[in-house]
């Protein structure tokens, strides 16, 4: 119970400061829209469902990038990492809120983002609706992660895209795989099969990430 | 409650620690003293178990919930508020009667007034004020400060000297200071990096 009541407080902190700040959901929202408008007149006329659906992905994974990337924000400002760390909960329960938020964050650009997408190429199926929620799970478990890790070092800001994009392959391939065939089930269970490995590994090793 | 031998910290080629033996026993209060660089802060990091060092061996005899530590940075949250930083922090060390604690600091801190506020509104002064809040509220055995009067202005340095008055005798200190006269009637141990 101790541990559920980290989290919420961590994420609710998260959460607290996003809507103070309002540094990351605009940034993602205004990106991934962007992103849309110009795909929208860069694709040739008459260019295919599949390509499209590989757009929606691409759009995905850097409006990802970019909450990623901001992620840790307030808590280098401030070192206000080492407070965190010092604290007796499991240091765990640091990736799982801030992975959380990031998920809420992620999930409210893509309530807009899906919409336009729709408007702009071609309408989505509950198949890639489901794609896009367990992508952002394993977008959220693995980024969050590497977030951390980037946030120490001093090329944060290069280091996170070059760990995270490798990662984020498996996520689209079975994200477009969703998205296109027409029995989709087993890149479902593909995206659900690296939430629960990655999620696994993150959990496990997050505390070698925040200390020394 | 602390004991270092052959304590050594080095960041790459870089030496900042060498060869450093202590004791402090429950309840003593040492100073840390020495010029820039010379390796106070990272001592301190050392012993509140935010870094390991290089060569030696540290043991201190506090758990992490009874450390508090006091950094150069308040390790606070700029665009919350000063209530809801303690708030969240008394939460992690699962302070018993935390509305009551963390009122009672704002009070003695002078900071009861500036609740509501953002921490980045605050002078540097009420900040460092926060942080000794942050630091004192889960009550911790063994305190960790690291030039704890820094910002601090004449009102607030007189809280702290009678903070501290309270506190020693019954707590473990590890204080580093420019200025080892302002605590020397606490002390009972300097520790001089050079």
């Amino acid at each position: 119970m101790n541990y559920v009541a980290d989290v919420r407080a961590l994420a609710r902190k998260d959460l607290l400061l996003e809507l103070r700040a309002r540094d990351t959901l605009p940034a993602m929202l205004l990106f991934v829209v962007a992103t849309f408008v110009v795909f929208h007149f860069s694709l040739p006329a008459h260019s295919s469902q599949l390509a499209a659906s590989g757009l929606l992905w691409v759009a995905i994974v850097f409006t990802a990038l970019l909450g990623l990337g901001r992620a840790f924000v307030p808590e280098r400002e401030q070192h206000v990492l080492d407070g965190l760390v010092l604290a007796p909960c499991d240091r765990s329960a640091i990736w799982l809120a801030k992975g959380i938020a990031t998920f809420a964050f992620l999930g409210a650009a893509e309530v807009v983002a899906l919409p336009v997408f729709a408007l702009f190429f071609h309408g989505i199926g509950i198949a890639t609706v489901a794609a896009v929620v367990l992508a952002d799970v394993g977008i959220c478990a693995v980024g969050t992660f590497l977030g951390a890790m980037a946030v120490a070092t001093r090329a944060r800001d290069l280091l996170l895209p070059l760990l995270f994009l490798p990662l984020a392959i498996p996520i689209v391939v079975g994200g477009v795989g969703a998205s296109v065939v027409s029995s989709p089930g087993r890149y479902i269970w593909f995206l659900a099969l690296y939430d629960v490995v990655f999620g696994v590994l993150c959990w496990a090793t997050f505390e070698y990430v925040v200390t020394e | 409650m602390i004991r270092a031998r052959k304590l050594g910290k080095r960041f790459g080629d870089k030496r900042v620690l060498r060869g450093l033996d202590f004791d402090l026993a429950p309840g003593g209060f040492a100073v840390v003293t020495g010029p820039n660089g010379c390796g106070k802060t990272t001592l301190l990091r050392i012993c509140a178990g935010l870094a390991v060092p290089s060569e030696g061996t540290i043991d201190v005899d506090a758990p992490r919930a009874a450390i508090g530590y006091l950094a150069h940075d308040p390790l606070v949250y700029r665009e919350l508020t000063a209530l809801e930083n303690l708030d969240l922090y008394g939460r992690l060390y699962r302070v018993p009667e935390r509305r009551e604690r963390i009122g009672m600091l704002l009070e003695r801190f002078g900071l009861w007034d500036a609740r509501h506020q953002r921490v980045a509104s605050y002078s540097r002064g009420m900040t460092q004020r926060l942080a000794l809040c942050r630091v004192l509220l889960h009550g911790p055995e063994l305190l960790v400060l690291d030039e704890p009067y820094s910002a601090l202005d004449a009102a607030g340095a007189e809280l702290l000297d009678a903070q501290l008055d309270e506190l020693h005798g019954d707590k473990t200190l590890l204080v580093s200071t420019h200025d080892p006269g302002r605590v020397a009637p606490f002390a009972t141990a300097q520790i001089a990096l050079a």
